[in-house]
């Protein structure tokens, strides 16, 4: 196990093999029936025994929202903290507490619009991090205000005459910000989660996953076009690292970079099976990654690519955190208080 | 040639000139040789918020006050005897506060045509007869300096900048201060640039020889050892490395690791500055993106076990206030350390106030009590620290610690205590479940509460059986599960606050200084207060008027004591650097009339306003 997930190398193991009940809180699940945010609870709580770690050293961090209630119901240490600052609290957890994984929840509302600050510069030092972005492109708790994930046009209770706002993508975002992990997932389908979180626990510092969630109250069937067997394969592409960008039935289309850099959703057959491009998730640069990102049209959803977009290797901020230290220490000698106060300069009154 | 020496019993020197002449660092090496003759002393820096000001403009000049005595002093004085005005801005900015007869030391070089317009004199002061009450040693510091430094291979420019040193060496022959520690200084800080540090050292020596030879000045003085100082080792100590040795102090006697998130902002800087030095005590600082992610972050680690700081002044609490709110509910230790500046707003931001004790007190959403905690002098930093983390830890509550720009810049000297002697702090971690249930399986209640102190257990990630979540939302007494029962809500709003007001049970009762016993005015002031108070307490005693002192430490809760005290004594006088926001907290909990002495003028009382306040409060007896 520890070899599957070194970046979890710190993090004490379970004496005890696990199941998922072992994750449900005593708490009751207090959210509308129908809400996305049960199957990601239930697939989180099925997951999370595959990492084989101590209970007590999983702590689940939120803000505010719909989504942010989750920690209530995991049987582990968790935080419901105020809103858009989950990462910052976070943040000097992981600095000071190795020996802990550490889990963010958060929602469109709560990571892009009022806690956009504090995910970019999570992010940005690539902190110890699983951030768990649930979007539903809708404020839920607040009963049904636009967020910053909603379509343009959106009619909401605050946008009687529809949102005027440009809509933030969310992996568009985190790349932006250096994020040095960066997924996309579904509510909906549980394999594919799981093998995301697989790959988000086995990363070192932040990892973004954003999971398309269905607010079925205030803005139901946001993600049904990718949810739909009759339109989901025609719309979504899979993407795999080292393996060509191609979906739709029968694999017919695929993403080719154009003479002009951009990329381009084409036929496969027209442009030949060699023009397809292979997706690299472990590039440095971002580049293909955001360019990826940029495919999808945010209203109806065609081209909408899910999978890990990016996943570099950087060590993380706490781990450098604590090397500093490490070293300051191991070159100056672990530090005399007496020594300190009294400094060069002093002088005795007898 | 050998002149005449002079006792003197106490000097206040004022060195003032431009931004970029080196003022603060003149102060500081003449504090530090002063400090290293066993004079007891005072400082106060005054200097403009802009980096560099318009070189030779009024807002750019930067100053730097020293008060030093051969007795136990507690304020950097209110006038200076001594001014050093390096250039015309300098002296138009601080003549006013020179008394006649006193000495005034000017650089003549800057007295130019243009200077002197830039400042609004349409003559020249040296000439015209404005300093005739003043005793003048107009001396051409610049291109004396310069002079000086001719053999040196630097430039011009850099010869001139030297002339901080040479003024330096000149008042330390004058004032018969040392060499070697600004010698030593020099050494250090222009280690690798030795063309520099020979023209930086022959120009203090230039000084001293001009000092000693010139006839502008006739006596030198001597201030000698202040004899009524507590016996023990003494050293120099401003307020922010005071606090930040303090904190590591708690670190070390709490055994918790110190971690520290902040945000740059004046005057509070200086103390993320001065932990970030100490890695080596395993200190963590992290500069985060924001001031709230600075409090966020100290209060993740907080909720990990360890001794959390978060560093700012008047503008950031007011951003840190939801996760102070936060830190409430949760009921985590964290101490919020306010370096007060004048506001509102942006307001003064290098100039001292003390105008956030209400915002400390009330600046959150709902019932929401923090105790708070203020030094009244800079050595006193340090101490003030242990006592606001010993609070945060054993009620596992946030705590404020309200500084402010005059404490924290400031400095005296301190009797630098024995680590040994150090109270201890003890985090009793719950490692246990606190609970049987009905089942009669062991469990853990998060807000099962200690009935002494009710703090909570803080129960820290990785403790096994112990785990659970907390939240901002209300908690249902004991079990902490999420609760909006009205009746739950009502008696944990009352708990939260019986908790922090329980603290006065271990907080020492307010002492008063009365020597005669029969004072009918109380003086009573909080933060850096102390000094001019009691100055001005001093004066007022000399002069045959009873008064009586006191400062408060604690301001929330207050000392037990603290309504009994107010009630006997016919007046209460209470000076504050804000409009009376401790008048108003003791008027609504002791019904006692308060008569509120009151200024924000960025700088600190003058002990001599203060004695004229007490007087006139005294004639309406």
């Amino acid at each position: 196990m520890t070899d599957t997930f070194p970046a979890l190398s710190l993090v004490p193991k379970s004496e005890v093999a696990q199941s998922a009940k072992d994750f449900k809180s005593d708490q009751e699940v207090r959210w509308c029936p129908g809400c996305g945010d049960y199957s990601i609870l239930s697939n989180v709580q099925g997951f999370l025994p595959e990492l084989g770690l101590a209970r007590e050293n999983i702590v689940f961090i939120s803000g505010i929202g719909c989504s942010s209630r989750f920690p209530y119901y995991m049987n582990t240490f968790g935080m419901h903290s105020i809103h858009g600052r989950a990462p910052a609290i976070a943040t000097g957890l992981a600095v000071s507490r190795p020996d802990l994984s550490i889990w963010v929840i958060t929602g469109d509302g709560d990571a892009l619009s009022i806690g956009g600050n504090h995910l970019i510069h999570a992010l940005r030092r690539n902190v110890n991090l699983k951030i768990l972005l649930f979007n539903n492109r809708i404020y839920g708790l607040t009963k049904g205000q636009y967020s910053p994930t909603s379509e343009q046009g959106k009619i909401t209770k605050s946008t009687p005459e529809g949102s005027l706002d440009y809509a933030f993508n969310p992996v568009s975002v985190a790349l932006g910000a250096e994020a040095t992990f960066v997924a996309r997932t579904m509510d909906s389908d549980r394999k594919h989660m799981t093998e995301i979180l697989r790959a988000a626990a086995a990363h070192e510092g932040a990892a973004l996953v954003e999971i398309y969630q269905n607010c079925n109250i205030f803005n139901d069937g946001a993600w049904e076009p990718l949810k739909d067997a009759d339109t989901r394969d025609d719309l979504m592409m899979r993407l795999e690292h080292g393996e060509p960008i191609r979906f739709g039935a029968d694999l017919s289309k695929g993403v080719v970079r154009l003479s002009d850099g951009h990329l381009a959703v084409v036929d496969v057959a027209e442009a030949g099976e060699s023009e397809i491009l292979r997706h690299d998730a472990h590039a440095e640069d971002p580049g293909l990654a955001f360019a990826l990102s940029r495919l999808a049209n945010p209203v109806s959803l065609v081209n909408t690519p899910i999978g890990v977009f990016r996943d570099v290797q950087r060590p993380s901020y706490d781990r450098l955190v604590r090397e500093q230290i490490d070293q300051i220490i191991d070159r100056r000698g672990p530090g005399d208080l007496q020594a300190l106060i009294n400094g060069s300069d002093t002088w005795v009154v007898s | 040639m050998t002149k005449q020496v002079v006792q003197l019993s106490r000097v206040v020197i004022r060195f003032a000139g431009d931004s970029g002449d080196g003022m603060q660092l003149t102060g500081d090496r003449f504090t530090s040789e002063t400090a290293g003759l066993g004079n007891d002393l005072s400082t106060l820096p005054d200097f403009p918020a802009e980096i560099r000001a318009p070189a030779g403009t009024v807002p750019g000049v930067s100053a730097f006050q020293l008060a030093f005595a051969d007795h136990d002093i507690t304020t950097p004085g209110d006038a200076p005897n001594v001014l050093v005005a390096m250039n015309p801005a300098a002296l138009k900015a601080n003549l006013k506060d020179l008394p006649r007869g006193s000495d005034l030391i000017v650089n003549t070089d800057e007295f130019t045509k243009r200077n002197l317009e830039k400042v609004g004199y349409a003559s020249n002061p040296l000439e015209d007869g404005t300093l005739e009450a003043y005793s003048v040693h107009a001396i051409a510091l610049t291109s004396q300096t310069v002079e000086a430094l001719k053999e040196f291979s630097i430039t011009k420019k850099e010869a001139e900048r030297a002339k901080n040193m040479y003024a330096l060496g000149m008042l330390s022959w004058l004032y018969s201060r040392g060499a070697d520690g600004t010698r030593a200084f020099l050494k250090k800080k222009f280690a690798s640039k030795p063309e520099i540090l020979a023209a930086n050292l022959a120009a203090f020596e230039a000084g001293w020889s001009f000092g000693e030879t010139t006839e502008s000045f006739s006596v030198q003085y001597e201030v000698a050892k202040a004899g009524d100082l507590p016996g023990g080792r003494y050293r120099n100590v401003m307020g922010n490395p005071a606090l930040a040795w303090g904190l590591i102090a708690a670190s070390q006697q709490s055994g918790l690791p110190l971690f520290l998130g902040s945000y740059p902002i004046t005057p509070a800087s200086d103390i993320l500055h001065e932990l970030s030095k100490h890695k080596n005590f395993g200190v963590m600082t992290v500069q985060a993106e924001d001031e709230i992610a600075g409090i966020g972050a100290a209060l993740g680690a907080a909720y990990g076990g360890a001794l959390a700081v978060t560093t700012t002044s008047g503008p950031g609490v007011a951003l840190k206030s939801e996760a102070i709110g936060l830190a409430v509910s949760l009921e985590l230790p964290l101490i919020v350390v306010d370096v007060q500046r004048g506001g509102p707003s942006t307001g003064l931001p290098t100039k001292t106030e003390q105008s956030d004790l209400l915002q400390a007190m009330f600046g959150r959403n709902g019932e929401s009590p923090v105790p708070i905690v203020a030094p009244q002098s800079p050595s006193d930093c340090f101490a003030i620290a242990l006592e606001a983390a010993r609070i945060a830890v054993e009620y596992r509550t946030p705590v404020f610690l309200l500084s402010d720009g005059y404490i924290a810049n400031g400095s005296e000297p301190w009797l630098v205590p024995s680590v040994a002697d150090l109270p201890t702090i003890d985090p009793n971690f719950a490692t246990e479940p606190n609970h049987v249930s009905e089942d009669g399986t062991a469990a853990f209640w998060p807000y099962l509460r200690d009935p002494e102190t009710l703090a909570r257990p803080w129960a820290v990630p990785g403790t096994k059986g112990l785990e659970h979540r907390i939240g901002g939302i209300e908690k249902a007494d004991g079990t902490g599960n999420i609760s909006y029962d009205p009746e739950n809500h009502d008696r944990m709003v009352h708990l939260r606050q019986a908790k922090v007001d329980g603290i006065a049970a271990t907080i020492p009762d307010l002492v008063v200084d009365d020597p005669s016993g029969a004072a009918e005015i109380l003086v009573l002031g909080w933060g850096s207060t102390y000094g001019p108070i009691g100055a001005a307490c001093e004066i007022t005693r000399r002069g045959g008027l009873n008064v009586a002192q006191a400062h408060l430490r604690h301001l929330n809760p207050f000392p037990r004591n603290l309504g009994d005290v107010l009630r006997s004594y016919r007046k209460v006088l209470v000076p504050e650097m804000n409009l009376g926001q401790l008048g108003m907290l003791l008027r609504a909990k002791y019904l006692v009339d308060i008569q509120g002495i009151n200024q924000v003028r960025g700088m600190p009382f003058k002990s001599s306003e203060l004695v004229d306040a007490i007087a006139a409060a005294a004639e309406t007896m």
